[in-house]
Order: structure tokens, then sequence, then C-alpha cells
């Protein structure tokens, strides 16, 4: 067997992000070896393709010993679901899509339910249901410490219950780099090799990586409109607008990627990863500023993930 | 800190350091070490909070947006510079908020130009010596506060005990509220020098004592000279910045296998992270436990395929001859070969409400070894006197040592020269909870002692009878018994 090399003419990573890198391979070894059905949760966004790019490392020359489930919630951006359609081709991944069906069924959508009750049903109880179905022990996340307050307590392995749920006050100690993986059955961990990555950190490592993004990530003239003090991508035929309510075009381009009705753009010029990376290194706002979920209420993110979300 | 004492990757980040630290220009230059991880240890009162969130103030790792979460939690709760309440930002958990205390260990970052920091910020009270030990193992370096007021207080010594007995040889003391003390340079110096002591004893030479004030931010990244013109020294991020790091190269190659990779015929490569020294093709290496020997034929990674990998790399390690290698088993330098037995002396941290029990039968993981271990307690520190008494159990955050018997072969290295390969966990096996954190001291011989050392090897020292119980109750006594000869008058061989 032939071992391809991908790295000829690109220069190595600089110690920092290579010490990041190495400590993200040995989670996704140590899962790997250690339980019988991972997969690995992909969201298309920039942390998820950080977090594919390094699986891929990890297992190398091998292909990925699980698959990948995707949470499709029916109100992506349309360039991600095409983005993530190009990826699987090109890696050959086995990948999962899953929708709630009963959201489904029930018209469920950000408009009619509100953003917390919508999440909850498409993204939480859909995630909860792909899990079950597969009934995976082990699932890969791309969360990161320093997203969000409750975040920053966050194991490597975040042991979850039977019904998914998460106890802050009774979590594993993890000491050294050596990970307890045994569960009882129907217990699961989530595991997070991107824990101790910054935002900066992932940016710097997608450009040194050459790793491919959705151009969502990029400024263009996008037609938004501005609600709730978010910029909303006004493309899809499925976005109301209300009475007082404009569409413009605009430069923006968006940190962080989910249901675009619940997602705001920024304004920027950055077209191009260096302006990106640059326009982040004297930003004053966090990248989940752009997130309707995170403002429900002060602890929301807590209490989404005491009730399974990741 | 003395320049003596700086190892090379010091050394190597050293040139650009001298200079006080410059944040936040877009245009960095690459970093040029790994991140530096360190822990602060001190209590609500001595402003550890306050101090953190200076620290996450002053080098810009707090948003905007971030910080108008804590305008709206706070109630108005603002110190008099306008600044908000850091403990909101820190204590994340709403149990936490609620009881106004940090409950668990938790991971801040931030950066500067030149290095980026992991600060494992944990709880001060003694019921939460385990979260420091959790903290602790992977520290770098710990900065212990005191108040300037207060002086050093018995959970200084607690903390400073801890943090050297999880494997931290640097210190920084950072004497907090010094502007409440009115800049007295007269009381650091004297702070200085009592913790430099405590230090001493516990056999930490790198000691850099600051003083600060984190609510008005001196000395910590900026200067603090127009009020403290008698301090000429390093601030703290500065210092953080000079920090060296531990690198496990004082053993031979280690790669404890994760995994074994076989995705078609022909290809067979043994995954894992490189836990001590180097490689590079041509090595001659030994598999443990089985002790068949190999050599080296390829480092395979994603990128390339490498002439060398060296402590820290992730790699697939390829040999040029078909042999037995499992998930657990350790491969090393032929020539400087870990150690392998049955039996283990180790220190403990105690974890779990359980405490450690004597005689039961728990899982030990070491790497991605996993084996069955009977755990015995035969003594447990005084944190408050720094004795090592008697003891056969280990309550929750307890430390103790503890002998290790094993039903197969166990490979280690003392925690002394391999942070990575001497440190394991126990879980129990009916709950599965991780119940502690331990570090070999050493191999046991069957008859209870450690292998022998050639009398040629010894050496003697004297002292006062009424001395001799009190030195063998220290730490170093202690963890060092089985090297140890005691002979009284009457010519006892004893221990």
């Amino acid at each position: 067997m032939n071992v391809i090399e991908h790295g000829r003419g690109k220069p190595p990573l600089d110690p920092h992000l290579k010490a990041l890198e190495n400590e993200a391979i040995h989670i996704f070894r140590e899962v790997a070896a250690e339980f019988e059905r991972p997969v690995m949760l992909y969201s298309i966004g920039k942390d998820s393709s950080v977090l594919l790019h390094l699986a891929l490392k990890a297992f190398h020359p091998g292909k990925l010993p699980f698959p990948l489930v995707h949470i499709d919630t029916g109100w992506k951006f349309p360039e991600m679901i095409a983005f993530r359609d190009q990826v699987v081709a090109r890696h050959g991944l086995d990948l999962i899509a899953h929708t709630n069906p009963e959201g489904l069924r029930d018209n469920v959508t950000p408009f009619s339910h509100g953003s917390a009750r919508y999440t909850d049903i498409m993204k939480t109880q859909a995630l909860k249901q792909a899990l079950d179905i597969g009934r995976y022990d082990a699932a890969f996340g791309g969360a990161r410490r320093d997203e969000e307050a409750s975040r920053a307590k966050e194991r490597i392995y975040s042991f979850r219950t039977p019904d998914h749920a998460w106890d802050p006050r009774n979590q594993r100690p993890e000491l050294w780099s050596i990970h307890n993986g045994m569960i009882h059955p129907g217990e699961s961990v989530r595991a997070f090799p991107l824990s101790n990555w910054t935002e900066v950190d992932i940016w710097r490592y997608i450009q040194a990586e050459r790793i491919e993004l959705v151009p969502l990530y990029f400024a263009e003239r996008r037609k938004v409109v501005e609600r709730d003090g978010m910029l909303i991508l006004a493309e899809d035929k499925r976005l109301e607008l209300l009475p007082d309510e404009q569409v413009r075009e605009e430069m923006v381009r968006f940190r962080t990627l989910g249901c675009f009705p619940l997602t705001g753009a920024v304004r920027s010029q950055a077209t191009t990863l260096d302006e990106v990376i640059e326009e982040l290194e004297i930003a004053t706002v966090s990248e989940r500023q752009g997130r309707a979920i995170d403002r429900d209420q002060s602890g929301s993110m807590e209490k989404k993930k005491r009730e399974g979300y990741f | 800190m003395s320049s003596q004492s700086l190892s090379q990757t010091a050394a190597e980040i050293d040139s650009a350091a001298t200079e006080p630290a410059a944040l936040h220009h877009p245009e960095t230059v690459a970093r040029q070490a790994r991140p530096l991880r360190f822990i602060t240890c001190g209590s609500v009162d001595d402003g550890k909070s306050t101090l953190i969130g200076r620290l996450l103030w002053d080098t810009k790792a707090v948003k905007e947006d971030q910080a108008a979460t804590l305008r709206r939690d706070s109630t108005g709760k603002q110190n008099e510079l306008g600044l908000p309440d850091f403990a909101l930002l820190l204590d994340g958990l709403q149990a936490e908020r609620e009881q106004g205390i940090t409950i668990d260990v938790a991971y801040r970052y931030f950066s500067t130009d030149r290095r980026s920091f992991i600060v494992a910020d944990t709880p001060g009270h003694v019921q939460y010596t385990r979260n420091m030990a959790t903290g602790a193992s992977t520290a770098d370096l710990a900065v212990l506060l005191v108040d300037a007021r207060a002086g050093i207080l018995e959970q200084t010594r607690r903390h400073a005990t801890i943090a050297s007995l999880m494997g931290i040889r640097q210190f920084v003391l950072a004497v907090n509220k010094i502007d409440l003390a009115d800049y007295d340079e007269a009381r650091f110096r004297t702070i200085s020098r009592d913790f430099r002591e405590i230090a001493l004893s516990l056999g930490v030479r790198q000691v850099t004592a600051i003083p600060v004030s984190a609510l008005k931010g001196e000395n910590i990244v900026m200067r603090g000279g127009e009020v403290m013109p008698w301090y000429g020294g390093p601030t703290l991020v500065e210092t953080l910045e000079k920090a060296t790091q531990r690198t496990g190269q004082t053993t031979g190659f280690r790669l404890p296998v994760q995994r074994v990779s076989r995705p078609g015929e022909g290809f067979r490569g043994y995954q894992g992270t490189v836990a001590g020294g180097s490689i590079k093709p041509g090595d001659s290496v030994v598999v443990l436990p089985s002790g068949v020997e190999a050599n080296v034929k390829a480092i395979v990674t994603y990128d390339l395929v490498r002439n060398a990998a060296v402590a820290g790399d992730a790699i697939t390690l390829v040999l040029d001859r078909p042999v037995d290698v499992a998930r657990g088993d350790m491969i090393a330098a032929i020539d400087q070969r870990p150690q392998t037995g049955r039996a283990f002396n180790a220190r403990l941290v105690a974890l779990s409400p359980d405490g450690i029990v004597p005689g039961k039968r728990y899982w030990l993981k070491a790497g991605a070894r996993r084996q069955r271990v009977m755990v015995r307690p035969t003594s447990a520190l005084d944190l408050t006197s720094g004795n090592w008494d008697d003891a056969s159990f280990l309550p929750v955050n307890g430390i103790g040592v503890v002998e290790l018997d094993f039903e197969d072969t166990a490979i280690f290295d003392t925690y002394e020269t391999n942070r990575e390969t001497g440190a394991f966990i126990l879980i129990d096996p009916e709950s599965l909870n991780t119940v502690a954190g331990g570090m070999i001291d050493g191999k046991r011989s069957k008859s209870g002692r450690f292998d022998a050392l050639p009398d040629a090897d010894r050496a003697t020292i004297t002292l006062p009878a009424r001395l001799l119980e009190t030195f063998l109750k220290t730490e170093f006594a202690r963890a060092h018994a089985g090297e140890i000869r005691v002979a009284g008058p009457e010519e006892v061989d004893g221990e």
C-alpha cells in the first residue's frame, strides 16, 4: 500500500498549532479505540471543518473508523448543504443526515415556534434521536471551551446519562492526558478534541493547513434584513418580511454558521483568509454574539447542555 | 528567575521576550512555543478571580458582548474602576453563581504576541484539593496568590505542597493587594523570603515573587513602576512568557500504543503520541511487555513521511518486521527501557467521596494501558504539618503513599523522570468513576523494598536520634523510603 503525502510544499505548523493538533489527534485515536460505536457530529461550519481535517490526519493512512452525523434542521444556509455534499464525495465519507420527523410533520420553524422551542425540537431532540437510532456510545463534537462560560468547565470526555443529560456537578476529573472511557450500558460521552482551541487558533489552522470553508465565511455583497439587532440573510423565500423591514445589499460575512434565520451576519470587507484573521485579531465582540440562541437568557447554554445539546 | 535555570525551550523564546509585552498587533509572528499551561492557587479573599479577570481583560481576551452579559448579570456590581465583576466572568455555572463559589476546574485562554496561555482556574478550599490536583496535573507552572496584608497562610503552604507533588517545579508568588499595604517594600521582601523557604523545603528552586495589585492592574500586564519604584523585576505576564516547559526528554523514546492501523494488505502502523525521547527510522526499539525487538522502518503522518519525531508528536510508527503489538503495549528505546514489573510504589490523590479502600481492586489506566490493580495505602500526608503519617485508608482529598500490586506486567517510568509514563488514574470497577490520580515513585521488589542499590553508590549521613522521626516523615524520605537504610546506635537495619 502506498502512503499518500498531503503536506508537500507546505511549511510546518508553528509549535503552538502543532501542540493543539497533536492533542486533538490523541483524543480521536483514544475514543476510536475505547468505544464501540463512535460517531462524529458534523455541522459544516469552520470548527467542524477543522475537526474533520484532524480526524483524517488521526487515522491516516486508514479511512475514518466512524460515520458522520449531520443534524439538518431544514433551515441551514443552502450553501452549507452544497458544501457538505462536496466534502462527503471528496473524502468518501459515510454521512448520515437526520431531521426530526415530528418537527417536520408539525412544521416547526424558527418563526412559528420561537428560537428556544425551535432549537430544542429541531436541534437538541433531533440530535438525541440520531444518537439513539445509531446506538452511538461516543460522539465527537467541535465545541471549544473559549466559546461560552459553561463550556469553560466542560471536560474533554463529557459524560451523558442514557437521556443524554449533562450534570455539571457530577463530572469525572481529567488528569494529565489520561481519559477514562469506561461507561455503563446506555451511557455515552461527547468527546471534544478542540477543547483547548480558541477562535483565532481555528482560523490560523485553517490558513496553515489550507482547509476549505463554506464561502459564507468571507465577505460578499449579500441581501440582508435587520431584525432584533441582527443582520439576517434575506435570500430564502420562506423568510417573511415584517411591515417595516427592508432588504438591503451589504458587504457581510458570517463568523459562525447555524440556521439562517437565527444567525446574524457581520458587516465586513474581509474577502480572504488573511483579511478574516486580521479582522478577528482586532475584533471586540465574541463570535457567539451573532447567535440568537445564546441570548434567550443568561445561563441558557448551560440549560441547553443539561438537556442534551452539545 | 535566574538565567541558569532556563531550559532550552525558554532560551529559544528568551531573546524575543526581553522587551515588555506588546499586545495584539494583527501582524503577529508565528508563536514560537506551545501554550504554557499554568494553575492559579489562592482563595476568593486573595483576589484570585480579580487576578485572572485582569489577565483576560488586559490581554483583551474578554469581548464586549461578554462584558455586556456581565453587566446584565451583575445587578450593577462593579468595582471602583468601572470594570465588571470578574468573578461572574469566571464562574460559568449557575450553581456557582448562586453560591458565589468556584466548585470546579475551569480553563481560560489568553495570549500575548509571544505566547499563548491556558490557565486552570481551581478553587482554593481544602475540600477542593482534588480539583487543584486535577488542574496541576498538566500545569508547567503555579501562580500562588497571597494577600499582602495577610502574608503566607496555611493554605499557601498547602497549595505549594500539592503543586510540587504534582510535579510543578516553577512557582510565581503574586503578592496581591500591595496597594492596600501602602506599597511597602519591606512587607513584600518578608513575604517573599518566607515563601522561598517553603518552596525550597519542597525542592522548588525556581521562584519569582512579584508585588501586584490585580484590581488596579499593577505588575500584571502593565508595569506598576510609578507606585513601586523599588521593584525592578518582571510583570506577571513577562514571567509567564519566559517560563520553561517540561519536555519529557529525561527518559528514552516512549510510544504508548493507542491503536493498530491496518487499512489494507501490507500496511501495519502503530498509532500513538510520543511520550518521551525521540525516534527516527533505523532506531532499534523494544515492544513491551513482550520484549520483542525491532527497528523503525518509517514514521508516517498525514502530511509527510517524517525523518524524526519527538515527545508530544502524534505519529504512526511502522516497524521493519512483523511483530505482535496491541493497544496498551509500549514501544520504547532499546537501550533506555522503562521499568516493568508487578509491584510499584506510588503517591495518590483521592478524588472520590468514597476515598481509597485498602485491598480493593481497581482499574488502573496509564497511557493506553488499562489493567487490574490492588491498592494498599501505607501513609498519608498531613497538609498542615507537611508530615507523612501511617495510614491504611485515604479519604477524599487525601494524599498518600500506596503500594500497587498488578495481576500482569505493568510498565512505568517514575513520575519524576517522565510525567506522561509515570502517571495513572484509578477507576472504580462499579461506578466506573475516576477515583484517584497517581504518580509512580518506583518499582517494588518482591521483598517489599525498592530494588537494592549497590553499596558502592551509597553515602551516609548521621543526625541526632531525636530528629530521625521528623526526617522520616518528610516527603523526601517517604518518596525514597525503600532506598534509605536506617541504622541506630544498635546497628538496627530497618526502614
